[in-house]
């Protein structure tokens, strides 16, 4: 799985934050932007993308698109 | 001693009786002397809704209704039907970003498409008695109010909706009636199913105004109500069972 290609995707479900801010070490859930509606759209994503179908309390304990990155590698793998 | 909700001596049809609100809904119709007829895609939770039926004569049929064989099969099976429970369908948290043709068509198709030719069908192939009921369980979400991620269940339901109130129109010299039930959160094995957060639920059940969510039994008494004959005179009407949820 592709670090760059996975902060592209999680870059493509945001509206206002300009998709240079995100890196791998974003602590996503502090974006001014971040909300319910994110968190539905990145587990979509994520379900789309890489056919990981994350539950919402799986995703919960990840901060940084890193831990996110690495949960869904784990699942892949 | 009368009972004006009592079920005996009809038959009715259960769709999506293999868990869930379908399952409450045929054991509370057998409870109330129905003979139930009862289909759902899990031949193995089928059959096990199917043992928990009270009384004789019930019949069940696995099927997957998309599938329009089956459907035409299940249809020739019925016998002539005195009820019909519109109960099959899925949810599917999505947002509309990330929505493809394949989301669309799959919950409409379940959700709308599905209980639409099931009554066209019954109706077409004379399996409905006269002063028949037709149910169909449909939600707040699309009528009432709508959630973030749910905008074609919504849609669906609300097809489902419109569908009901023109074959109550149309159905009505017949004495055939036609009512939706809009119920809120149900706990249901597809909140078991951990699609949604635990702690999200928690703070969900919280914004009911009775402070909990629904229970199956609750939509089945419901059902129960419009087959039977104490509301020969409802017809197009939408039962709210929400908990208060769409009061705020």
């Amino acid at each position: 799985m592709d670090a760059t290609e996975f902060i592209k995707n999680f870059a493509a479900q945001f509206d206002d934050t300009d998709a240079s801010e995100f890196t791998l070490e974003t602590r996503f859930r502090e974006l001014d932007e971040w909300s319910s509606l994110n968190a539905l759209a990145i587990l979509n994503m994520i379900g789309k993308k890489y056919s990981v179908f994350l539950k919402p309390d799986e995703m919960k304990p990840t901060n940084t698109i890193q831990e996110l990155f690495d949960l869904v590698n784990s699942k892949i793998s | 001693m009368l009972n004006p909700f009592s079920l005996a001596g009809k038959a009715i049809l259960v769709t999506g009786a293999s868990s869930g609100i379908g399952r409450a809904i045929a054991v509370s119709c057998s409870q109330m002397g129905a003979t139930l007829i009862i289909t759902g895609r899990n031949e193995t939770r089928l059959s096990e809704t199917y043992s928990m039926l009270e009384g004789d004569n019930h019949q069940q049929i696995p099927a997957d209704l998309t599938n329009v064989t089956e459907l035409d099969t299940l249809v020739e099976r019925l016998p002539k039907l005195d009820g019909l429970v519109n109960n099959a369908g899925i949810a599917k948290p999505l947002v509309l970003q990330l929505t493809e043709t394949e989301d669309v068509n799959e919950v409409l198709q379940i959700n709308a498409l599905v209980p639409i030719h099931l009554t066209r069908l019954v109706l077409q192939k004379k399996k409905l008695n006269k002063g028949a009921s037709l149910v169909y369980i449909s939600s707040i979400n699309g009528n009432n109010c709508a959630y973030i991620g749910s905008s074609i269940y919504a849609a669906s339901k609300s097809a489902l909706t419109g569908f009901m109130k023109g074959v109550a129109l149309e159905l009505a010299p017949r004495g055939i009636r036609a009512n939706c039930i809009n119920p809120g959160m149900i706990e249901s094995d597809l909140l078991k199913s951990g699609s949604i957060g635990q702690e999200e639920l928690e703070k969900d059940r919280l914004k009911y105004p009775l402070k909990r969510y629904g229970k199956p039994e609750e939509v089945a008494y419901a059902a129960v109500y419009l087959l039977s004959d104490a509301t020969q005179w409802i017809t197009g009407s939408n039962l709210l069972i929400d908990g208060g949820y769409t009061l705020q």
